[in-house]
């Protein structure tokens, strides 16, 4: 699920992996904390723990599954700050300071991939983020109920396709026997090799990740949209306003707190590009405008080896991500009143 | 946010026809709103068409570049070749072995923590809360996972591919919001009559919540069937691949050979791969194209059920 639906948060978010600790420290030794006793709830851990242990116990499983498989590669990024050894320590070896950092920052290919990805990133999200809106509303003033319902199911589709389907597909509709090429040539142009021409890969890539999210994402709009009051229309209505207004000044205010929460969402993924459908459609051909900084350092760190100048770069870029979404939050609940948490 | 999705998601059903009066502007909007929706479904379909086509074509028909909506030249001998061909069925039946071992390690995981989460009551709630969802604002990357794989010795097995994903975030709390519900009473019933936490998980609210389970497990299902990248990481003997590899290293293959100047050769090869790889993409994408049908309905009403409240 490269876009938006992804991700849904809960207000208490962000507690940091000393949490963590916290909360594992109950569940593995009954009394510890036996002092920290909230005045709300009026409840001790010790009570908590006599009359929910099954509950904790319930835990227990998922809380080691997400410790090691979620914060265990979370820790194991200090590795982009040692150097690290096939075959020796998963955190290294030795300290070796910044200088990863520093050779990413010196490294013109990081750079090159950098800007890549921020315009890759800001296409699909200029293009990708208003579609599904517009959808949305195109799909709500249909009135025969069977029409709207086929329209939904086939534009929902592409959402559940493998992503090597999707490459197979483009492959094949852009191959010189192609549809896109048979169309070309029925007009008099000549034949072009789509996928071996740098400047349509980002045409390619954005094109298919519309085709691919844009039924998928009306979903919450459109249950969003379900939910405008109907006096709003009525009143709208009276005061003479038509269809375009009735949506401008109705509809769409309606809908807006779904748009910010889904926009700062999409921020936050702003980066993370579709990694693997890059993988699959790029080639060195086209790397001056296919490679992103996800598929760079997988080639630097799992093709050539050099795992720790890869998991450098790919902190920076995990950081970055966690950056803009909480500046996106903090600027939506200045400026619009709307945030995650 | 969750209040957002709440707020809107509280009546999913449809309201009461907001116009009555029926102007000429509206009805010609009416059908050039039709008529693009009718666009999209065919821009959304085509891809589709087409490679059906292809599957059904001969190789001499692609090759000249005749094939779009409609078979050419129609043949099923690919079909048989495909079907025919060992490692394909091999790494068939991995993809469903991956798939259900997945889902069902998931479905347990994602169940039980959500459940424990929906107990709004529960000391130190918001700190399990929290260590769920921090994760998915900040993960810990491709290489670090690598190295965490390789380093509990997992290449090359199944825990490789099953592990990793098993559980979404984006699931956990749709459940659990299902969950939250789920009326109480029953609970405190159950509780009187002397039910713990386990007989009421167990007995009262697993029954209760067979959409939403059918909902995650297509979810998950499909995530598991359509994944081809920790194969490709994790696993380097092909009898161990799940066929979304096998048909990525068919792409692959092709696409190499094209690259290298066949294709403005027309080389034989890379074409009759083509045919091949159409045939491979049906009948990958089979499976999910007969259950979605099915649920696509169970799933939209899943998700909203589950985002009435957070």
């Amino acid at each position: 699920m490269p876009l938006t639906q992804d991700e849904h948060s809960q207000r208490p978010v962000t507690r940091g992996p000393s949490e963590a600790t916290a909360s594992d420290a109950p569940a593995s030794a009954p009394a510890t904390a036996p002092r920290r006793l909230s005045r709300r709830k009026r409840q001790t851990w010790r009570e908590a723990l006599r009359r929910d242990w099954q509950l904790y116990s319930l835990a227990l499983i998922p809380l080691i599954y997400l410790a090691i498989f979620k914060y265990g590669p979370m820790i194991g990024n200090v590795i982009a700050f040692r150097r690290f050894r096939p075959g020796g320590s998963v955190f290294g070896d030795e300290w070796v300071g910044l200088r990863y950092i520093e050779m990413f920052v010196n490294d013109p290919t990081f750079w090159k991939v950098f800007t890549n990805t921020a315009i890759l990133g800001g296409l699909t999200l200029l293009i990708g983020f208003p579609l599904p809106i517009i959808l949305a509303l195109m799909l709500n003033e249909v009135r025969k109920k069977h029409f709207k319902k086929i329209v939904q199911s086939i534009s929902y589709l592409p959402h559940f396709l493998s992503v090597v389907i999707v490459a197979g597909m483009i492959l094949q509709l852009l191959s010189l026997q192609g549809t896109v090429n048979q169309l070309v040539e029925a007009f008099g142009g000549e034949g072009i090799p789509f996928i071996q021409r740098a400047e349509w890969f980002r045409t390619i890539y954005v094109g298919s990740e519309v085709w691919q999210t844009v039924g998928w994402g009306t979903i919450l709009y459109l249950a969003a949209l379900t939910t405008v009051d109907d006096s709003l229309y009525e009143a709208a209505r009276i005061d003479g306003a038509g269809r375009w207004r009735q949506t401008w000044h109705v509809t769409l205010p309606g809908i807006r707190p779904m748009m910010v929460t889904l926009l700062i969402l999409n921020i936050g993924t702003f980066l993370n590009v579709g990694f693997e459908k890059v993988l699959l459609l790029y080639n060195p051909l086209t790397y001056e405008t296919a490679d992103v900084i996800s598929t760079y350092l997988y080639r630097v760190g799992l093709v050539s080896n050099n795992l720790s100048y890869a998991a450098a770069i790919g902190l920076f870029q995990a950081v970055i991500g966690l950056v803009m979404v909480l500046s996106a939050n903090l600027i939506s609940r200045r400026m619009v009143g709307t945030s995650l948490w | 946010m969750v209040d957002v999705i709440s707020k809107n998601m509280a009546e999913p059903k449809g309201r009461a026809p907001r116009r009555t009066l029926e102007s000429t502007g509206m009805r010609v909007f009416g059908a050039v709103n039709a008529t693009l929706l009718v666009l999209l479904c065919l821009v959304m379909l085509y891809p589709f068409i087409t490679v059906l086509a292809q599957s059904f074509s001969s190789p001499g028909a692609i090759r000249a570049g005749q094939v779009s909506f409609w078979p050419v030249g129609f043949n099923v001998d690919t079909y048989g070749a495909v079907m025919s061909n060992g490692a394909f069925w091999r790494n068939y039946g991995n993809t469903v072995l991956y798939t259900v071992v997945g889902t069902v390690i998931a479905m347990s995981l994602t169940t039980t923590y959500a459940f424990v989460l929906s107990k709004k009551h529960l000391k130190g709630r918001n700190a399990l809360i929290g260590i769920a969802v921090f994760t998915m604002f900040f993960n810990g990357g491709l290489v670090p996972n690598y190295v965490l794989i390789s380093s509990l010795g997992m290449k090359n097995t199944m825990w490789a591919i099953v592990l990793p994903g098993a559980i979404s975030i984006f699931n956990l709390l749709v459940m659990k919001a299902f969950f939250e519900n789920l009326p109480k009473e029953l609970e405190e019933a159950a509780q009187i009559d002397g039910l713990g936490w386990y007989g009421i998980f167990g007995r009262i609210v697993l029954p209760l919540s067979k959409a939403v389970i059918a909902t995650m497990v297509l979810f998950y299902s499909v995530a598991f069937w359509n994944d081809w990248f920790a194969a490709f990481l994790y696993l380097d003997k092909s009898e161990l691949f799940p066929v979304t590899l096998f048909l990525r290293n068919l792409i692959a293959g092709a696409s190499t050979t094209t690259s290298e100047g066949a294709a403005a050769a027309g080389s034989t090869t890379a074409l009759v791969a083509t045919n091949i790889q159409a045939v491979t993409m049906i009948l990958t994408v089979i499976p999910i194209l007969c259950v979605y049908p099915f649920v696509q309905r169970y799933f939209v009403s899943g998700i909203m059920l589950g985002s009435v409240k957070g």
